[in-house]
């Protein structure tokens, strides 16, 4: 069986790659290159996967909130994701940088009798990017 | 192709087991375990899966398939509380899970049939916590 639960955080990014001059990027990225970047209001969503357990739940609840409260939202909600998460510095502050970066955050180290199955994050409520892990 | 319809039912639950401390139950339900009940909006996403019927372009008929929700599902848990009123929850916790599997077990053998089967079933709890139940593997 699979639980999927909903977090929420609040961030800045911008959009804009060393590999390409300042019109490249202005033209690629449009108005998410924006010099002094701009902000979502993010949408996290966790599937773990699992047995249901004697107690009836494939995880703790608490347990699940309390690994995604310290190792991922603690460190994205209200920060600049290109200046306060030095996973992400070298690589775009897009959502999909992103998606990968929450999976490895969680992903190492993971303790949870339940299998992390996927990671999803909407950037608005038009955009949403999805990884499986395997 | 697949087939999803939507239903809600508003009903209480507490989740704990009777044989434990308050303070155990609390650590493994949280505030579920809280002993005088509290209530959610479930709402049920049920998915079938089957080739459309050459003569009605249909997978499954969808007044049917929403008579027999009605009849499991809805009629029983709307506005009650699990715990009491709803067997097996007088014995079984209604946590998400259990209740997925529940309903599983009750509208399962009246959609399978020729070129349909029940593929999952989506139980929000609430609208930031829910599970998908796709039977026994």
């Amino acid at each position: 069986m699979r639980l999927t639960s909903r977090y929420r955080f609040s961030a800045s990014h911008r959009l804009d790659t060393p590999a390409l001059t300042p019109e490249e990027n202005r033209k690629l990225y449009g108005k998410c290159n924006n010099p002094h970047g701009h902000g979502h209001d993010y949408l996290l969503e966790i599937t773990v996967d699992g047995p249901v357990d004697q107690d009836g739940q494939v995880v703790n609840r608490q347990a699940l909130d309390a690994v995604v409260r310290e190792r991922v939202l603690a460190r994205l909600d209200h920060k600049n994701l290109n200046v306060d998460v030095p996973e992400l510095a070298g690589s775009v502050a897009t959502t999909e940088n992103l998606a990968t970066i929450v999976k490895g955050a969680l992903a190492e180290g993971w303790t949870l009798p339940a299998r992390l199955a996927r990671v999803r994050i909407s950037e608005t409520a038009r955009n949403t990017f999805e990884l499986e892990v395997r | 192709m697949f087939l999803t319809r939507k239903v809600e039912f508003s009903a209480s639950h507490v989740c704990a087991n009777p044989a434990w401390s308050a303070d155990r139950n609390q650590a493994v339900y949280g505030n579920n375990a809280n002993p005088n009940g509290h209530g959610h909006n479930y709402a049920l996403e049920v998915t079938l899966t089957g080739k459309p019927d050459p003569v009605t372009g249909m997978v499954f008929d969808l007044r049917e398939l929403k008579e027999i929700l009605n009849r499991e599902v809805v009629d029983p848990m709307d506005h009650r509380f699990l715990n009491k009123e709803v067997p097996p929850f007088d014995r079984v916790v209604p946590t998400t899970e259990n209740i997925a599997v529940e309903i599983w077990k009750r509208i399962e053998p009246q959609i399978t049939r020729e070129g349909v089967s029940l593929h999952n079933v989506r139980l929000y709890e609430t609208q930031d916590l829910f599970v998908d139940y796709g039977g026994e593997k």
